[in-house]
């Protein structure tokens, strides 16, 4: 959805790569039915499904029935839900705000030659290797309040219960999005730094321009394409935040910190209400799929040529 | 490429920052790696930063007893035929969509594109539904199925990216020859695509290794559980015993570590070529 206009670019791109006479060995489209069918069934297919049960009222044991616009209405007027989706606009801004700066100097700083750089940018990228799963429970372990770093370090946690609090629980989702994250983002960025042409940062210093000037006229506007990539990472990752929320809040304190995803998974999987669960499912597709589409629009990406392979 | 002008220049800014950065990263990963070192009791006396008095290897042989070894073979098992899914049906499809003709295969290849903005979050009722019909719930394959699904749309786009940059001199030279498609394929195209198709395996199994949704939602005996829901039934039952806990976590991440260790180039660059450069 988001890729439509974009991949007409890429259409456009093929059709004009292609050469005359050498059709005797092009593959036929056989070549892509194995992948399509296995992509269709369990991909679309729950995609459409998930729409479709939106109207039926399902508890995962009998057969699901329509309800018509039931779940809907309830959705509507469910202060949780609306919450939910304030919680997740916010959490996603966040992750954005906090990932963004720091990746990109991280990243600018590994794409470079210092001393070191190797073996500290081999540390850097470790959180890269765990899963949502083990960062989570990780950071659980870290900051309980009486045996966790709290315990130990008070001048730096206050009274150490960062998680008995709205604001606190959203702190510490937002940093550890950003622990696990950062480095990925900061990956991209690097790529993308050792693509600048070395020309740009020559002639810079020709006219006397230092390190933080290139930076800033050389260095971010030639990342510009890397940064809407991973900014349309972030805010798909952030839009469906689940693994941390489950393990490190479980949507508290109260509903606090239950955020769309997690209240799906706990209207469908602990309520047994599958129908609720998949309308708080469409609405999180048709949302994520409206920012990704505004993130291409307003940045003008479908109409870069140069770019259109890069996601 | 050494003699860059700004190479003289260090960035400072970025220096300063990739140190908070190191320490950010370095303490947690101190506390995970020593606290698997020391006894519970320890643990909770003396706190999770200072250095154990005694050191033991307890904690990971109670990891075994409490069922890592079966978590573990599971996992290896999804991951291993996640990867060998991919790699069977991606080349094929990639190859088709950068060479074959037609309206359809640009159709195939935008449903694939739409597919990456579709986040897995958002089928998991549907995915419940189709796999309890399937008669595949609470068995490996239900969950390798929709976790190899998944991660085709970006294996597709790195693939596809890999092989547009194989001239086009090459295939007309095959062509006159007299190439077979399957020549072709075999002969050019996936000798070309090495550094493709190592990203799509690197991420393919990364995706199936550390993957946590489906197998939650799929599965639910000990028999068919996956390491990472094992981590978290591990927290909810006995989350006070946080050194066998994080014990378990280093686990998880140990056969990815030897990787990174050994072939840190391409599972970097895997990861880079995803993203897109």
């Amino acid at each position: 959805m988001s890729a439509l206009s974009f991949t007409t670019e890429l259409g456009r791109r093929r059709l004009k790569a292609r050469r005359p006479g050498v059709g005797a060995t092009r593959p036929g489209f056989a070549w892509a039915v194995p992948a399509t069918v296995f992509f269709l069934l369990f991909a679309i297919l729950p995609l459409v499904l998930v729409a479709v049960l939106s109207f039926t009222s399902w508890d995962g044991i009998t057969s699901p029935h329509f309800n018509g616009l039931a779940n809907w209405t309830k959705l509507f007027d469910d202060p949780v839900m609306t919450q939910s989706i304030w919680l997740t606009l916010v959490l996603t801004v966040l992750g954005v705000v906090t990932q963004t700066p720091i990746s990109i100097l991280l990243g600018v700083w590994a794409a470079g030659h210092q001393r070191n750089r190797a073996v500290l940018s081999a540390i850097f990228f470790v959180p890269l290797l765990l899963s949502a799963t083990a960062v989570s429970v990780l950071w659980r372990a870290l900051l309980d309040p009486n045996f966790g770093l709290p315990g130990q370090l008070p001048w730096l946690f206050g009274n150490g219960n960062l998680l008995g609090s709205q604001a606190g629980s959203i702190a510490v989702l937002t940093f550890v999005g950003m622990w696990q994250f950062t480095p990925l983002h900061a990956l991209l960025y690097q790529g993308g730094a050792r693509a600048v042409p070395q020309v740009l940062y020559q002639a810079a210093a020709i006219d006397g321009a230092g390190t933080v000037r290139q930076f800033f006229h050389i260095t971010l506007p030639q990342l510009r394409n890397t940064m809407i990539t991973s900014v349309i990472l972030m805010v798909v990752g952030g839009l469906t935040t689940f693994d941390t929320v489950l393990i490190l809040t479980q949507g508290g304190p109260g509903t606090d910190t239950t955020v769309s995803a997690y209240y799906m998974y706990e209207q469908g999987f602990k309520n047994f209400d599958f129908g609720a669960g998949s309308a708080i499912a469409l609405v999180l597709v048709v949302v994520a799929t409206l920012i990704s589409l505004a993130v291409v629009r307003i940045s003008g990406y479908d109409k870069m040529r140069s770019t259109a392979e890069g996601i | 490429m050494r003699q860059r002008p700004n190479a003289q220049r260090p960035n400072y800014l970025a220096g300063l920052g990739s140190l908070v950065w190191l320490a950010l990263v370095g303490l947690p990963l101190y506390v995970l790696l020593i606290s698997t070192l020391r006894t519970t009791s320890n643990y909770s006396t003396q706190g999770p930063l200072s250095f154990p008095s005694q050191l033991t290897l307890s904690n990971y042989l109670s990891a075994f007893d409490n069922g890592f070894g079966q978590d573990f073979l599971n996992t290896l098992i999804v991951t291993v035929s996640v990867v060998g899914i991919v790699l069977l049906v991606v080349p094929p499809l990639a190859y088709a969509i950068v060479r074959a003709k037609g309206r359809t295969i640009s159709v195939v290849f935008r449903v694939f594109l739409l597919g990456l903005a579709v986040p897995a979050q958002a089928v998991i009722v549907p995915m419940f539904y189709v796999i309890s019909k399937a008669g595949l719930y609470d068995h490996l394959i239900g969950v390798i199925l929709p976790t190899a699904a998944f991660s085709m749309p970006v294996c597709t786009l790195v693939l596809t990216g890999a092989m547009r940059d194989i001239t086009p001199d090459l295939y007309e030279a095959m062509a006159i020859d007299g190439a077979s498609p399957w020549r072709v394929f075999r002969q050019l195209v996936l000798p070309l695509s090495k550094g493709g198709l190592s990203s799509i395996v690197v991420f393919s199994a990364l995706q199936a290794w550390n993957g946590f949704l489906f197998p939650l939602i799929l599965t639910q005996s000990d028999s068919t559980k996956v390491i990472t829901l094992g981590l978290y039934n591990f927290q909810t039952e006995h989350g006070v015993d946080v050194p066998g806990l994080l014990s378990a976590v280093v686990l998880s991440m140990l056969p990815i570590f030897v990787v990174y260790l050994f072939a840190r180039r391409a599972l970097v660059q895997g990861l880079m070529g995803v993203g897109g450069k």
